[in-house]
């Protein structure tokens, strides 16, 4: 059982004090995975600081993040461990003069020294506190899937040449997910469920004041409710946390300490990325 | 409290959450790590480990806010189990009698509420928020009425759209609001969340008193709402037909995306030489990875006939929509439309990236009526071999979609049997239950001997079963 957090409150203080402000969902869910020792999938639209919690949670607890980036051929020897065949074709190579054994070669050449070891292997091996991130799961094939779903149900793993490796201690595990595809029933059931949704107005307007130093609460403020409206609008891609920071950062560069339509039409390109969007929202906000 | 959380969970079952075991197990374990007394983060743990779907939530938290409510269970079991009183949420004061504020007039109780609004006070409101349902809901106990119909009248009573006039107009008159668009803009959308939460706290206060009426079991009956992907397309409330035509699109981009995938694992596409000897260098000069070159399949190409006459006008329009938002898994997609006259709708759905609107044109330009429109089945199809029957090819699959309700009319189904002949595939899609098949003018059976598959198609999950294996195959 793990012991990094005393209670969601001391959560919720300690990710503040990393400046990432969790709200109620986020701060119990990050409290139980180190209690329960559960990993975590992590669900919402792009932008909303999912990959953000996994670092804020190393941050806050000291802990080393171990990030796997998931992406479509994903595979074993590249999420888990390979042997480093070009070493060991040299190692082979070098021998030849020498009339050694091959059982000598082949016990030499399976060991630690030719092993590749990817962050899952990485990750269980650990002596110190890890924070594994699985990032944006639902892009790899449904075999391995399978295999997350084995190396977290127990964490160990087994190398034919070098024995059972088994993990000293449970690391926090992350999983995110932007919900291309419906991930396995298999892979829930084992994950605590987390959804991080765009936040209201009050915290996006925290979140504004923690990230953007030298910004006074009346911007903030405005920032936040500008991009409330903005993605009430029917968007191809509605702004994320980081686009609205961004934004804020863009206004106090150029000195802007009030919000007008003018100044929303000639930054809007920082806090939408499609040009239809873009006309879309220029329509509604700055030529009504 | 593991009697307390069992029921829980079997009132989620029953509401038609899928709650494993394990993930039972989980919550269970879990309560032991968390403060009882904190209610909110009680409800966040349960919800990490109970649902794991988030088109799900909303149901887990009413039936959260029913289970865990002021009323259940009783006080002194309560005490029994030893469960904190915080659990079960604040008493709203002296709101529990229904007499309280009842001297008040609407007028005064507008005033206040406008007050509470202005500075966002969440005590004082929801302290309003009960005196209005005592004073409004004008609520029996034992009167077997939804909470709908006391939400109705007390919102009627306290009429939010004057409110937020009212709000509005006050806030001009202090000068927070310029008379440009855009603060007006962002001020009205505050006073519309506010307005907004102000309406949860009714809906919240008329459920608890529910509870505290019936008891929690026959509460949580009325409560229950299908989910998105269980409503009957033909039965669907207002409401129902908002939160449909929510789901489409999140459901077609995953099956998309699952039916791309498949594809392109199926075969893995011939040997690709140059890439396979370049690759062979690193490990010198055995070719040890050999490298594929990327599938293109074949697509299949969909004609999609369907019948838009009243009694099946919903269902054909979200299958249209389905299939129009999932036209990148085929190579064509066509669409007709007819009632007793037949027109092919292809145009509007090419013409505009958005997807209602082509449904709108389609519904108020398409030239479907021949004669009286009333659907007929026959004729649509006689012409529409006449006009199309060339078109389709060994490559087409053709759906049709309609409840085969003909009034009597010739069923012309050596249509069905010729394009059967030609194509790839004929199939029909009948949005009524299989039960009511071939009763009254209902001639499904004369049409469905010349398909490949008759499906019946109730909602959004026969629905996507059904176009995931047509894209298949």
């Amino acid at each position: 059982m793990g012991e990094r957090f005393e209670s969601v409150a001391d959560v919720t203080e300690r990710l503040r004090a990393v400046d990432y402000l969790a709200d109620d969902d986020i701060a119990s869910v990050a409290y139980l995975a180190d209690r329960l020792e559960k990993p975590v999938l992590v669900e919402g639209p792009a932008g909303v600081g999912k990959t953000e919690l996994a670092k804020a949670i190393a941050a806050a607890t000291g802990s080393r993040l171990i990030r796997l980036q998931c992406y479509e051929g994903l595979d074993e020897a590249k999420a888990l461990y390979e042997w480093n065949y070009k070493k060991q074709l040299l190692r082979i190579q070098a021998d030849r003069e020498h009339e050694t054994s091959w059982e000598s070669v082949e016990s030499d050449i399976f060991s630690e020294q030719f092993l590749l070891t990817r962050p899952l292997l990485e990750a269980i091996r650990a002596e110190d506190p890890v924070v594994l991130l699985i990032d944006e799961v639902d892009r790899v094939e449904i075999e391995t899937e399978a295999l997350l779903l084995e190396v977290l149900s127990d964490f160990q793993v087994s190398i034919p040449e070098l024995g059972t490796i088994v993990g000293k201690q449970r690391p926090i595990v992350l999983l995110t997910s932007n919900n291309t595809r419906e991930l396995s029933e298999a892979l829930k059931r084992r994950c605590l469920f987390l959804h991080v949704d765009y936040p209201d107005v009050e915290r996006e307007k925290e979140i504004v004041r923690v990230r953007v130093p030298g910004i006074d609460e009346e911007l903030a403020e405005q920032v936040a409710r500008v991009v409330r409206s903005v993605r009430t609008l029917d968007l191809k891609k509605a702004p994320s946390i980081s686009e609205t920071i961004d934004w804020a950062r863009t206004l106090i560069y150029l000195g802007r300490s009030e919000i007008s339509p003018e100044v929303i039409g000639e930054t809007l390109h920082v806090l939408l990325k499609y040009q239809s969007d873009i006309a879309k929202a220029r329509k509604e906000l700055v030529e009504k | 409290m593991l009697d307390v959380l069992q029921g829980f969970v079997h009132e989620l079952r029953s509401a038609g959450l899928p709650v494993s075991m394990t993930e039972n197990l989980d919550a269970m374990t879990a309560m032991e790590h968390v403060d009882l007394r904190a209610r909110e983060v009680v409800r966040s743990v349960l919800a990490a480990t109970l649902v794991k779907q988030r088109r799900h939530r909303p149901a887990f938290d009413t039936v959260f806010d029913v289970y865990f409510s002021l009323f259940s269970p009783a006080a002194e079991d309560r005490a029994a189990l030893d469960l904190p009183d915080e659990l079960f949420g604040t008493a709203g004061g002296d709101v529990q009698g229904g007499g309280a504020g009842g001297d008040l007039t609407r007028e005064e109780l507008a005033e206040m509420l406008l007050r509470a609004l202005q500075s966002m006070d969440l005590d004082e409101l929801r302290r309003l928020a009960g005196m209005a349902v005592s004073q409004f809901a004008g609520m029996e106990p034992g009167r077997p009425v939804g909470g709908t119909y006391y939400l109705y009248r007390t919102l009627r009573q306290l009429d939010l759209d004057d409110l937020s006039a009212r709000l509005i107009e006050q806030a001009r008159a202090r000068g927070e609001i310029p008379d440009d668009p855009l603060p007006g803009r962002l001020a009205r959308e505050e006073q519309e969340a506010r307005l907004r939460e102000l309406r949860r706290l009714v809906e919240e206060e008329i459920r608890r008193r529910l509870v505290a009426d019936r008891g929690v079991e026959a509460m949580a009956r009325t409560l229950r709402k299908p989910l998105p992907e269980d409503i009957d397309f033909m039965h669907a409330s207002r409401d129902e037909m908002l939160a449909l035509q929510r789901a489409i699109q999140p459901l077609t981009r995953l099956l998309a995306a699952r039916l791309a995938q498949r594809r392109r694992r199926r075969h893995r596409g011939s040997l690709d030489f140059r890439r396979t000897v370049r690759a062979s260098m690193n490990y010198g000069g055995v070719p040890v990875e050999p490298k594929f070159r990327r599938p293109h399949p074949a697509k299949p190409e969909i004609m999609v006939v369907a019948d838009i006459s009243g009694s099946v006008a919903s269902f054909a329009r979200f299958t249209l929509q389905f299939v129009h938002a999932m036209a990148s898994q085929f190579s064509r997609v066509r669409s007709f439309v007819f009632i007793d006259g037949i027109d092919e709708v292809t145009r509007f759905f090419e013409d505009t990236d958005d997807i209602s609107e082509a449904v709108h044109r389609v519904n108020t330009e398409a030239d479907v009526v021949w004669v009286d429109g009333h659907s007929d089945y026959g004729h649509a199809f006689s012409v529409f071999h006449e006009r199309h029957e060339r078109e389709v090819t060994q490559k087409t699959s053709v759906i049709f979609l309609g409840d085969a309700r003909n009034n009597y009319h010739a069923s012309q189904n050596w249509v069905l049997q010729s394009l059967q002949k030609r194509a790839r595939h004929v199939y029909w899609l009948n949005p009524e239950p299989r039960g009511y098949w071939d009763t009254g003018d209902s001639i499904i059976s004369e049409y469905g001997r010349y398909c490949d598959g008759v499906f019946e198609c109730r909602n959004l999950r026969q629905l996507e079963r059904f176009v995931s294996t047509i894209a298949d195959a």
